[in-house]
């Protein structure tokens, strides 16, 4: 009996303490294989196997961004890009949303849109950036328009497919019980098709992120991301480009994480449509 | 008319649609609203595709558009796949690799662009990489998700039948992960398939479908343009429907991994 309370006492404290010890080592597993990589490159660097000036060590990496943040030059770029981006993405939202909605409810909408939907989507949005640069001009309208019309595609095909997906039976007992039409959208088809609707949004978002760095690299926008590590090509500053694309790296899994794991959160899964 | 299906019935609208499209496009080019420099009318697209496929131009850049992307998908999977498998085999390579993925994915492959211009020149070897890069990441996210999605059921009763460790990761890991691992190959297609307009717009040499948009621009020459622009859709959708519809019929559908579904 004396052994049994020690032992279970012994296994109190170390679950207690278990959780502290854990997170240390999940925090240090998870930094090793940067510390390993780290150490290479830097190894590589200060070697003088490449020029520095292509092959620039991390400091001058870290001095680079520090340098353009505390002059402000790095914020207005990112302020720049997050600006069209979150434009051009809602644009898209609000058309993808809507149409997608409107092809999954009725079927003439559908026959009418849906061919023209699949020849557009197997393009890959990129190439549509010379047309857009023609049409549109130089600048922000093209880069905006352009990510609106790519990420749309995958927002437009997952609310269709969601609203297709809302259970028959759901909408029929929901008219049986005398929900007219309006009710019927907004307490049953919506959240039915939210799930989907959600995974469109978070593909459209990911696939706008991509076309955004591309797109800003083509259409001489002054200011933004993706031109800034395109134009710093020309001055051979490589310390600049590299801090560039890690911040294009921590925003898009920013993007990733923090909103759309929120947004979860706080919709599909709350209503006991997701586990 | 009462024979007429539903599904009949949707393709003559597809047909409808297409072609209410089409004329309504050309409507418009002709009205001479927009500069026909910028929106040319469907004949001359036509004629600018027929042409440039006649005099081989189109295809000898769809050709070298294709080796970039049949390159850079093959070292993908070449990487991809055992590093996938590795990872979902040994914890200590998972533990290993798994953070540096999640740190590289969420960088899009465009974004490497200036980057190996600088390293590696302008040319076949920046556009290969960049495609690369962008398979990499589903190759082997799926083949490490597919590895470990097999039935531990099926491993335990290959084992208890004596099969060793070559036979077990042939006869029941590989086709057991192999829809997953299609679906990688599918999805690094895709990715693979944007990536290289990207880098040859970005990196041009002097050949491939990008650099030809590209290319068309600076002259104006929208026709030539859209004609590129139906050829990068038509090869895209023949991979996505031929190439791996075949694969998928021949692999997975065959050894019944996955059910057709009915429509």
């Amino acid at each position: 009996m004396a052994d049994l309370t020690t032992e279970s006492g012994i296994l109190a404290a170390r679950a207690a303490r278990a959780p502290e010890d854990a997170r240390w080592r999940v925090i240090a597993r998870n930094a090793f294989p940067f510390i390993v990589v780290f150490g290479l490159w830097e190894i590589v660097a200060r070697a003088g196997v490449f020029p520095p000036k292509l092959f620039p060590s991390l400091v001058t990496v870290a001095e680079a961004f520090v340098n353009l943040t505390v002059r402000g030059i790095l914020p207005h770029h990112v302020f720049d890009t997050v600006l069209r981006l979150l434009a051009g993405f809602f644009l898209a939202a609000i058309v993808g949303v809507t149409l997608g909605i409107l092809m999954g409810r009725s079927r003439r909408v559908e026959d009418i849109a849906l061919p023209l939907v699949s020849i557009g989507a197997p393009i890959p949005g990129l190439a549509y950036a010379p047309l857009f640069l023609l049409w549109f001009g130089l600048g922000n309208k093209s880069a905006v328009l352009l990510v609106a019309f790519v990420s749309a595609f995958p927002i437009i095909f997952n609310t269709w497919t969601g609203v297709k997906a809302v259970k028959e039976i759901w909408v029929r007992s929901a008219q049986a019980m005398g929900a007219d039409d309006r009710r019927l959208f907004v307490k049953v088809i919506v959240p039915g098709a939210l799930p989907y609707i959600l995974t469109g949004l978070r593909l459209g978002l990911a696939q706008a992120w991509r076309i955004l760095v591309g797109i800003e690299m083509l259409a001489a926008v002054p200011w933004g991301l993706g031109w800034m590590i395109f134009g710093a090509r020309e001055f051979l500053n490589t310390d600049v480009m590299l801090a560039g694309v890690v911040v294009i790296g921590v925003i898009g899994l920013a993007l990733e994480k923090l909103v759309f794991q929120k947004l979860e959160e706080y919709t599909v899964m709350r209503w006991g449509m997701m586990t | 008319m009462i024979a007429v299906s539903a599904r009949t019935r949707s393709t003559l609208r597809a047909t409808v649609t297409i072609v209410v499209a089409a004329l309504l496009y050309e409507a418009v080019a002709r009205t001479g609203y927009f500069p026909p420099a910028l929106m040319p009318t469907l004949p001359k697209v036509w004629n600018a595709l027929i042409g440039s496929l006649m005099d081989g131009s189109m295809v000898v850049h769809a050709a070298s558009t294709l080796y970039r992307v049949l390159v850079g998908m093959g070292l993908a999977v070449v990487v991809g796949l055992p590093l996938g498998i590795l990872m979902a085999r040994w914890k200590p390579i998972e533990n290993f690799f798994m953070p540096l993925v999640s740190a590289l994915m969420p960088i899009p492959s465009l974004a490497w662009v200036p980057v190996f211009i600088l390293w590696f020149g302008l040319g076949n070897t920046v556009a290969i990489l960049i495609v690369f890069y962008a398979a990499l990441f589903p190759m082997l996210l799926n083949t490490w998700s597919g590895v470990r999605a097999v039935n531990p059921i099926w491993l335990r009763a290959a084992g208890a039948m004596g099969a060793n460790e070559r036979t077990l990761f042939w006869k029941v890991i590989v086709p057991g992960a192999s829809p997953f691992i299609i679906t990688g190959l599918r999805q690094a297609f895709l990715r693979a398939w944007i990536a290289v307009i990207g880098a040859e717009f970005l990196a041009a040499s002097d050949f491939g479908l990008g650099w030809v948009i590209f290319d068309a621009k600076e002259f104006l020459n929208a026709p030539l343009m859209l004609a590129s622009l139906i050829v990068i859709g038509a090869i895209g959708f023949a991979f996505e429907r031929l190439v791996f519809g075949s694969i998928e019929k021949a692999t997975v559908l065959r050894w019944g991994m996955v059910r057709v579904v009915k429509g």
